[in-house]
């Protein structure tokens, strides 16, 4: 059957052709978004650790799930990386089958309580809802919906380890523990194989651990996703670096018949511009990793973090967004985010500038670092901006930021967080002959099957895309899985 | 979860630890280095690879207490585990026959410096160990270095062995009696720097391995950052060696001082 054909299959149930007319459409399109409950500002400001956004209850899920109109032609659809059947998901929430609504989520995604709150449903999903593209309202809240039906099934302890198919005893290597090693280890070991994910760091989960924020993604959520992957015959080996600890070639001699390579965009950018090396001026993945990975601002944690009054991040993508906002939480009095371009081209999610605005941070828009002065102790102690005007659009269709000649100011601050993009980790690139790399460092893959100039090693996530999104990633391993399956099917 | 095999003491704050870690025994060269945790709450930090056993397994550590996580790693004893070992990190030592080669360790800097005075041996130069401390106890590995040196003079602060005096000293004495091709340097960074000053005057290419602070080890942070010939490097990607004279060890004795 055809996905159209089976969409369509799928909305002729008897079930959904009858709560379809058990309202009018004009009734729905009355309806008002359902708005996620949100944590009082002044309290999650100070709070490391509670999730900002709290979930809809029952009631208002349901409630929100009546909104969408179960369209013939679900453009909305299209709006999501992996095609998730988003009316099949939000009927069965109406109907009150959440079970349900959670299983068909996990159809296409691997991780939808990671992505019902990360992903960037404004530019994706919802943004291709007949209610935004037609009717001039406000989107269904796919994603606040999707992060319902996953926590309801989370919650209610009958989380559903997939049926495997009969283990055929063929090894395959991960390498990395982000969502998309995780989202590919999944399907893989579905398949029938022997999975075995290989993790530099001695946490599973990559970004969604060490990167993005308990209080936007709590560690527990990725841990019950880690645990069914577990469950599943899935081994993690934790603290091996693959390209170091082992090679190319041990993987080979210990008979794994194919390597997906998800090791990230870790490789933090600075702007090298006159005293970045002061100390108090670090990366986001620095900041980020000490205080997500290492819970440093835990007084009973060995490692140590700086936690600066006047605190400036450089950039305004995700990251510098999590990063102002943990500046905040950890105490700063003053937060600010320093970006060269205006607020309309920023990176980041809407939701995450509104929640920042909402804490208390500070926005600088048009404005540039061009270089740090220290104290006596070599701590950073001013930085002076550059004052900047858009310009033509460039490749990218975002105006071109240039400076203001002469403009320029002295701004005071103690530390400063610099989040100006990732680039690829060179170690899977570099260890690995006869892979082709961009000039960007990034793997080169088929982009049908995700397979690598090397015919056993397939690779996804931000190793193939620079700096991308979870749901991308997760895209990337199950295209991969699907497509190592069939290789390997067709050897033997 | 590595376990812990062999314990012993060198002096009353340096430990050495042989900890099973059979791949990167494997895979590990001289200059190589793991980072390692001691419990949930543990911090990662940096330490060479002194020597390793493929056949056993094992790597050996030698570890001084100088601070929170140094002193907890060096309470823990045979059959305990250390939570988590990582590597093996940063670029190996370049080895080859130079010729003649100066191998300036200072204090715990005598211990990373033992794998490559046994490479350079066995790559056929002639090695010369000066070996630096404050005084007597803490001049350690002795006898293993002496055992791939052709010689080994040893400096103290107190004179209360060897010969009194900084090793600078004992650097400079060698550089003014014979030709010397290469010098490789571990120690404190303020010690590295002196020594790097000392050889650049003499113009003697040297080899310096930087002990920066980290948390990942694998390129990842940033926290490691240091410049090298006006350029922004980061040391366990690119280093731990880099050419000593191209160094801003002003910059890095800085950057060490940001958690005190
Ligand atoms: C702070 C922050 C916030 C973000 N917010 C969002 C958001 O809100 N929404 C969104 O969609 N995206 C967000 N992103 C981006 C998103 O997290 C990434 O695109 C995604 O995690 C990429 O997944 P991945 O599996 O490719 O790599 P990663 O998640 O980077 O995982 C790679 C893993 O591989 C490991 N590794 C690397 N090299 C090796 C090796 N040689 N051997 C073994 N292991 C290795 C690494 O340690 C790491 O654990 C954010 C990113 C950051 C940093
Ligand atoms: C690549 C590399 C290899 C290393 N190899 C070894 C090794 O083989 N054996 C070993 O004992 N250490 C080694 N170190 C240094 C070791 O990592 C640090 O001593 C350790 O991280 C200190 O942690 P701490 O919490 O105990 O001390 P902290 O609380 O971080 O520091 C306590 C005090 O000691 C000072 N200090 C920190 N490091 C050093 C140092 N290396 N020398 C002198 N003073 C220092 C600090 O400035 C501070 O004043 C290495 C470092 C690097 C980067
Ligand atoms: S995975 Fe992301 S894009 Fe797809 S439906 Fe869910 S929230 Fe939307
Ligand atoms: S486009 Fe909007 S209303 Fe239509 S099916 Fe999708 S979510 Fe429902
Ligand atoms: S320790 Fe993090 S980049 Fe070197």
């Amino acid at each position: 059957m055809t996905e159209q054909g089976y969409i369509q299959a799928r909305r002729s149930e008897p079930w959904r052709e009858e709560l379809r007319k058990s309202m009018k459409a004009k009734e729905r399109g009355e309806r008002a978004r359902v708005h996620m409950p949100e944590l009082d500002p002044e309290i999650r400001s100070h709070s490391l650790k509670d999730e900002v956004n709290l979930g809809l209850s029952a009631e208002q899920a349901v409630f929100e799930a009546a909104r969408c109109l179960d369209c013939a032609n679900p453009t909305c659809m299209e709006g999501c990386p992996v095609s998730i059947n988003i009316p099949t998901f939000i009927k069965n929430i109406e109907r009150g089958n959440f079970l349900e609504a959670a299983r068909i989520l996990k159809e296409t995604s691997a991780l939808p309580a990671v992505c019902g709150r990360v992903c960037p449903q404004e530019k994706q999903c919802e943004s291709k809802c007949i209610y935004i593209q037609k009717m001039k309202k406000e989107p269904v809240a796919i994603g606040n919906l999707e992060r319902f039906a996953a926590d309801y099934e989370r919650e209610s302890g009958k989380v559903a380890v997939p049926e495997l198919a009969p283990a055929n005893g063929i090894k395959i290597a991960v390498v990395g523990s982000g969502p998309a090693g995780l989202a590919f280890a999944g399907d893989m070991v579905k398949l029938g194989y022997d999975v075995t994910v290989f993790e530099a760091l001695h946490e599973i989960g990559g970004v969604l651990k060490y990167g993005i924020p308990e209080f936007r993604l709590p560690n527990e959520i990725v841990d019950v996703e880690i645990n069914v992957l577990r469950q599943m015959g899935v081994k993690f080996i934790t603290n091996c670096i693959v390209g170091k600890t082992i090679t190319h070639e041990d993987l080979h001699n210990d008979g794994f018949k194919g390597i997906f390579a998800a090791s990230g965009a870790g490789l933090p950018n600075f702007m090298n511009i006159p005293g970045e090396n002061l100390i108090g001026v670090m990366s986001s993945n620095e900041f980020l990793t000490r205080v997500n990975l290492m819970d440093a601002s835990n007084p009973d944690s060995d490692t140590p973090v700086q936690m600066g009054k006047k605190v400036a991040v450089v950039g305004a993508g995700n990251t510098a967004m999590d990063a102002v906002r943990t500046a905040r939480r950890l105490g700063a009095e003053k937060a600010y985010i320093i970006y060269r371009r205006s607020e309309e081209e920023m990176p980041a999610r809407l939701e995450e500038v509104k929640h920042a605005k909402e804490e208390g941070v500070e926005f600088y828009t048009l404005h540039n670092p061009v270089k740090y002065e220290g104290d006596e102790t070599g701590h950073v102690q001013k930085m002076l901006l550059q004052k900047m005007e858009l310009g033509e659009p460039d490749a990218s269709g975002r105006r071109k930021p240039a400076p203001i000649e002469g403009a320029t100011e002295w701004f005071d601050v103690d530390q400063v967080i610099v989040s100006v993009g990732v680039s690829p980790n060179p170690l899977i690139p570099s260890t690995f002959k006869g892979l082709e790399v961009s000039k960007w460092g990034t793997i080169v893959v088929n982009q049908d099957t995700m397979q690598s100039a090397l015919p056993d090693v397939y690779a996804g996530g931000d190793i193939v895309r620079g700096g991308a999104t979870v749901i991308l990633a997760m895209g990337d391993g199950r295209k991969a899985a699907a497509a190592m399956n069939k290789a390997l099917k067709e050897q033997n | 979860m590595n376990k812990i095999v062999d314990k012993e003491y060198f002096s009353e704050n340096v430990v050495k630890f042989e900890v099973e870690a059979p791949l990167i025994a494997r895979s590990r060269k001289a200059g190589h280095f793991v980072i390692v945790r001691a419990g949930d709450k543990g911090e990662r930090i940096p330490l060479t690879i002194a020597a390793s056993d493929v056949a056993k397994g094992t790597i050996t550590i030698v570890i001084q207490a100088v601070g929170a996580s140094s002193k907890k790693i060096c309470e823990l004893n045979v059959g305990e585990y250390i939570t988590d070992v990582v590597g093996p990190l940063g670029q190996a030592t370049h080895v080859e026959n130079y010729g003649t080669v100066v191998c300036a360790g200072g204090g715990v800097g005598i211990a990373p410096m033992l794998p490559i005075i046994e490479a350079m041996k066995k790559a056929g130069n002639r090695v010369i160990s000066v070996l630096a401390a404050r005084n007597k106890d803490l001049v350690i590995l002795e006898k293993q270095v002496s055992e791939y040196s052709d010689e080994v003079i040893v400096m103290t602060d107190d004179g209360s062995s060897g010969q009194k005096g900084l090793i600078t000293n004992g650097v400079e004495m060698v550089l003014n009696r014979e030709k010397v091709d290469l010098c490789v340097t571990i120690g404190p960074a303020i010690m590295m720097k002196f020594v790097s000053l000392l050889t650049k005057k003499y113009n003697i290419p040297t080899m310096a391995s930087l002990n920066t602070i980290m948390v990942d080890g694998t390129g990842m942070c940033g926290a490691c950052r240091i410049t090298v010939a006006g350029k922004t490097k980061f040391v366990c990607v690119d280093g731990p060696e880099f050419n000593a004279h191209d160094v801003d060890f002003d910059e890095m004795l800085m950057r060490l001082k940001a958690y005190n």
